[in-house]
């Protein structure tokens, strides 16, 4: 809320040399953040004057109208200068910068010749004084305001210092003068005198006498005043004074009888409304749209009604949504003579509820949805009328009232909480004095229980810790000490946490560079890519963040392809990348969540449904390699990244873990269907590795042969602690062998027959060569077997033995035969 | 033939200066024929020690011997000398310019918001926090009601939240991580010291100092006893840790509605209070659905944005960088470089 300092002073002494520093942290260190401090008038000097229009000339022959003004300044001559603007007529009293003077902006004020004639000053408007935005036309003062000639600084009290103050959801009160001017007394140890306290409600009586309210819905208020007076002054005008503040607050002054609501709202916190009595049909009614469909608003726009939508009705129709903005046909006009007001206090809920459905935030609902002070209702509808009384010439006719203002409950407390709660010794003659400055009454019932009451316009606070943070602001957080208090059952990471850290540093350690893509694809591009099936059903986003993107990612390829896409654009050239994260499949029946209420702990059953009905997201590790892993160089040519290692890394992932793996060959988007490998521990598969399919790498253009490799890393368990055998030192012997099989048998297959039949003393197997050269659709494959025994040398005859019974084994599980 | 003393002199004298004028190791191996070899004058002095008479034999085989000793002596110098001159040549022959790119090797890199949540989690386990983690797409209750955030909070609306089809599944992408808050409360007896890295969302559009997804840390303390001071302490701990040790901390009162009393944490760095983020004694109502007893314990929590944090600690300056998955980003802070 924007806030003049000026008003301010009105209820607390605020020194006038208070640094803006001092201000600020004086706000901050009770809780409101300060959005911007503006010196009003500081870059303005004068001669600035009130003048009267005496003769105006219209210059023909311009673009636009252009006026040669003659101007009473008080000179004892007539001052003449030229003004672009026409909203104003000759006995007009407005306002004008003299040559010397120097306007905001460093807009320097001189006699000038223009458009042939010497202009002698300026007439302006109130953005070139940079105290309002209006700049449809100059400054019109209400006449006889001031003598000509009188400072135009002090009369339109430009000189100020106005505070836009940032205010917290549970502090609605300070969204006021009243509210604002009692932190700031607070904060600064100054007195504080409460506005709610000069206005005298007893003057106007309830009565049976003008325009009579009754609530129809109790739910959506507690109290509400309806006021009523006549003979308003229609053509009455606004005082400097009260369209001056208005502005000040960042608010437009409309015409004395708005600008009178507008007034007591930003001084006191209660929205008011001004309905024209004579538009009323009988009386009003608080109560629920429910039928009535539409609404015109003071905007002017028809607005369709929700049936719980609060309206103050009369006995034909709805004339305003509640709380939140007027209606056009009972609007207060320049021809109103007869006022009603209206003062209510809002359940904040339905007023909230109001304002998001039709999109309308209002200085009054954003006040009612804070919760406003009950008893302000009465008060602030009193100083209203007052006013219209005072400055309107208007006559009082009655009120009529329905409710009872509610207030909060009285807290039971334990002032020595405070100290324990905080860590540091507060005093219980602090708390006490503390509580009292922000409004509670204190009764000390014993040494250990006090029962606060809290002020009318803080219904927030409820419970012990509420209490706490009013004294904790009130002596400043910075009296709170630092203590360091450490866990006592801290167990270090668990085994997922090590595992995700190990892969990110192995990826990353060689050559992988890590990336968090958003979780948001696209589904045309997400099918172009060949998902189909499990691994196509995502979740679908309500409100996406772009129409483009609107799914949850059931895959890390889709978001690491754009995002190798993204790198190549701008220029690189050999592109590795890595993601852990989480994907997200539709694919479970999940529990639906019923409504929890939050009164009491969920018993294990609701909790359980309440887990059951967020689905499973697993943890994968995905990686792709766009072109080489390294780069050519000034002394050869990286290797070229392929398949092979694709699959590699792969495995290398799930051995870390302390898996095996098996592998074999997969036909799975959105990998090449002859080159991808689905990895499997326990006969479950649990990464795809490979090159990707042709198509896919031509759609989006990255290199050739680009290869990418996904783990489940939350599909991979955790095996026993790994049991270490003593090394054997005794020496090897190594036998190679070299397997003619058809090329359809797998590797993987020839090795694993090799092993079976080459008995236990074999240590290690490794292919060493493949040639497919062959012809016939034969392979050759050749093969190191190493052999070592615990206790003993091995001899020529008994290893030849060993390979001879591996060649036997793989002639009958493959159609071996030993190359020659 | 006969021996005689001025004989075997001379040949020492020219052996030492054939060894001594031999350039290299190859001229070096022919004066070694011709003065140490079976045919030279020093080898045949000794052969015809053989048929010398026996009293003449002791008195030359000394001289012969001696005379051998010196040439070879004076040999083995040269040789050595030699073969350190010739290794020294071939080794500066062999020298290269290290200075040359090693740009063939593979370079990679972690995520800065890998490296900045693995240090943040080491600093707390080593406080003997537990690192807890949740599901990213979350229950409604979880995420907002246990939190008294209540349904008609304005948090709640589409224009903040991320909200699943159908909506009456009631799932969201996480607004925080303290749904893992709530879980660990649920599951979990206190005492209670969990730090909470991980994703989360909310619906602002990306530009250069806010993202639609963006990474959060939460601590929770849930202990008998714990005051506000226990939280001024822990954070100063962690802002000295993450900024340096210099770096200050302040409490500026706030409202959170699952803290009370709530405050905002700034830090001093580079000359300016830079805010962090939010953080508080844990609502007593948020305490008590999640079963544990008020009377008995307190608990503190606080949260920040990671991405805000390196922002501020690499002098980031645009969000898009930190979201783009650039290589020559990640690269430039390498395997965990600070």
């Amino acid at each position: 809320m924007k806030i003049p300092l000026s008003w301010i002073r009105e209820f607390s002494p605020i020194p006038q040399d208070i640094s803006l520093e001092k201000l600020e942290s004086a706000f901050v260190s009770v809780g409101f953040e300060v959005e911007g401090i503006d010196i009003q008038g500081g870059d303005l000097t004068g001669p600035l004057v009130v003048a009267r229009v005496v003769n105006i000339e219209e210059l023909a022959g311009n673009k636009k109208a252009i006026r040669y003004v003659g101007l009473d300044c008080g000179e004892g001559s007539t001052r003449f200068v030229i003004c672009g603007a026409t909203n104003f007529a000759v006995g007009d009293l407005v306002v004008a910068a003299l040559p010397g003077a120097v306007l905001p902006g460093d807009f320097a004020i001189s006699a000038r010749e223009t458009y042939g004639k010497t202009s002698n000053g300026m007439i302006c408007s109130a953005r070139e004084l940079r105290i309002s935005e209006e700049h449809s036309g100059i400054i019109v003062l209400p006449a006889d305001c001031a003598k000509v000639g009188a400072n135009a600084i002090e009369l339109l009290e430009i000189n100020d210092v106005v505070v836009d103050v940032a205010v917290n959801p549970d502090r609605g009160y300070a969204l006021s003068v009243r509210g604002l001017a009692r932190e700031l007394a607070a904060s600064l140890a100054l007195k504080y005198s409460d506005p709610a306290q000069q206005v005298n409600a007893k003057d106007f009586p309830i009565n049976t006498k003008g325009i009579q309210v009754s609530v129809e819905d109790k739910t959506a208020l507690s109290i509400v005043y309806i006021r009523t007076i006549s003979d308003f002054n229609a053509s009455a005008v606004t005082p400097l004074w009260m369209s001056r503040r208005i502005e000040k607050c960042g608010m437009r002054s409309i015409s004395l009888a708005v600008d009178i609501t507008n007034y007591v709202m930003l001084e006191l916190g209660q929205p008011l409304h001004a309905f024209d009595a004579t538009k009323i049909d009988t009386s009003l009614i608080m109560r629920r749209a429910g039928k009535t469909k539409t609404i015109k608003t003071l905007d002017n726009q028809e607005r369709k009604l929700d049936s719980d939508d609060l309206v103050v009705a009369d006995k034909s129709t709805a004339l305003a949504l509640a709380g939140v903005m007027g209606g056009a046909s009972s609007e207060v006009t320049d021809k109103t003579t007869q006022i009603a007001l209206e003062a209510a206090r809002f359940d904040p809920r339905t007023i909230a509820k109001s304002s998001r459905r039709h999109k309308l935030s209002s200085e009054a609902s954003r006040r009612l949805e804070r919760g406003v002070d009950p008893s302000l209702a009465e008060i602030s509808s009193a100083r209203a009328i007052a006013l219209m009384i005072e400055l309107g010439g208007a006559k009082y006719v009655g009120s009529s009232a329905s409710g009872e203002p509610k207030y909060g409950p009285i807290v039971s407390f334990d002032p020595n909480f405070v100290s324990k709660y905080l860590g540091t010794e507060v005093s219980l003659s602090e708390v006490e004095d503390k509580l009292t400055i922000v409004g509670c009454d204190v009764a000390k019932k014993s040494a250990t229980n006090w029962e606060i009451d809290p002020p009318s316009w803080r219904s927030d606070l409820l419970l012990a810790p509420d209490l706490v943070e009013e004294v904790a602001r009130m002596i400043g957080y910075e009296r709170i000490p630092s203590t360091l208090p450490t866990g006592k059952l801290g167990a270090g990471l668990t085994r997922m946490q090590y595992r995700k850290r190990s892969v990110a540093d192995f990826l990353a350690g060689n050559g992988f560079s890590e990336v968090y893509n958003y979780p948001f694809v696209n589904p045309d591009f997400v099918a172009q890519l060949g998902f189909v099936g499990d691994r196509a059903k995502s979740f679908r986003l309500a409100n996406p963040m772009s129409e483009e993107f609107p799914d949850l990612r059931t895959h890390l390829l889709p978001g690491l392809l754009l995002t190798a896409v993204r790198n190549q654009g701008r220029g690189a050239k050999d592109i590795a990348l890595f993601e852990i994260g989480s994907v997200f499949r539709n694919t479970e029946k999940l529990e639906t969540q019923s409504v929890i209420g939050t009164d009491r702990v969920p018993d294990e059953a609701t909790k359980t449904k309440i887990y059951k009905s967020v689905p499973n997201q697993p943890l994968h590790v995905g990686a792709i390699v766009a072109g080489k892993l390294g780069s050519d160089s000034w002394n050869g040519k990286a290797q070229d990244f392929t398949w092979v290692e694709a699959i590699g890394f792969a495995r290398s992932i799930i051995e870390s873990t302390g898996n095996v793996s098996t592998t074999s060959s997969s036909d799975f988007a959105p990998w090449h269907p002859g080159r991808c490998a689905e990895l499997q521990v326990d006969g479950k598969p649990v990464a795809h590795a490979g090159e990707l399919h042709p198509r896919v790498i031509a759609e989006l253009g990255l290199p050739e042969r680009s290869c990418a490799f996904v783990v489940v890393l939350s599909g991979l368990g955790f095996p026993d602690t790994k049991k270490i055998q003593t090394l054997v030192t005794m020496p090897a012997a190594i036998q190679d062998i070299a397997l003619v099989v058809d090329d359809t048998v797998s590797a993987s297959t020839l090795e694993g027959a090799l092993r079976a039949g080459a008995g236990d003393l074999l240590e290690s197997i490794t292919l060493f060569d493949r040639y497919d050269k062959l012809g016939d659709g034969k392979v050759s494959l050749a093969f190191t077997m190493v052999f070592r025994a615990p206790d003993r040398t091995l001899t020529a005859e008994e290893v030849s033995q060993y390979r001879e019974a591996a060649a036997t084994s793989a002639a009958k599980a493959c159609g071996a035969a030993v190359r020659a | 033939m006969a021996l005689n003393v001025a004989d075997v002199t001379g040949s020492v004298k020219s052996a030492l200066i054939a060894i001594n004028e031999a350039k290299d190791l190859a001229a070096l191996k022919i004066v070694k024929t011709e003065h140490l070899g079976d045919k030279s004058a020093l080898s045949k002095a000794s052969q015809a020690l053989g048929k010398m008479a026996a009293e003449d034999r002791a008195e030359f085989g000394k001289i012969v011997g001696s005379a051998k000793a010196e040439v070879t002596a004076a040999f083995d110098i040269k040789l050595k000398e030699l073969e350190t001159a010739r290794d020294l040549k071939v080794l500066s022959e062999e020298r290269v310019d290290v200075s040359l790119p090693a740009s063939k090797l593979p370079k990679g890199g972690l995520h800065p918001l890998t490296i900045l949540t693995n240090e943040i989690c080491d600093l707390f386990i080593g406080l003997g926090y537990r690192v807890a983690e949740g599901p990213e797409l979350e229950a409604e209750w979880l995420n907002f009601d246990a939190l008294n955030i209540p349904a008609d909070h304005p948090a709640r609306t589409m224009q903040d939240t991320f909200f699943v089809e159908p909506l009456d599944s009631k799932l969201v992408l996480r607004t925080h991580t303290s749904p893992v808050q709530i879980r660990t409360m649920l599951e979990n007896k206190p005492p209670i010291y969990v730090i909470c890295p991980g994703r989360t969302y909310r619906a602002d559009e990306l530009d250069a100092t806010h993202t639609p997804v963006f990474s959060q840390v939460e601590g929770l303390v849930i202990d008998r006893g714990i005051t506000m001071a226990d939280l001024k302490g822990t954070l100063d701990y962690f802002a000295q840790s993450i900024f340096g040790t210099d770096v200050k901390t302040r409490l500026r009162p706030s409202f959170f509605p699952f803290t009370e009393p709530s405050a905002e944490v700034d830090f001093f760095f580079n000359g300016r209070w830079i805010e962090w983020g939010g953080c508080g004694m844990v609502n007593p109502k948020v305490l008590e659905v999640c079963g544990i007893d008020t009377n008995e314990y307190s608990g503190f929590a606080f949260g920040m944005g990671l991405e805000r944090t390196l922002m501020v600690r690499h002098g980031i300056t645009d969000m898009h960088d930190i979201v783009e998955g650039d290589i020559r980003f990640t690269r430039s802070f390498g395997i965990g470089g600070r």
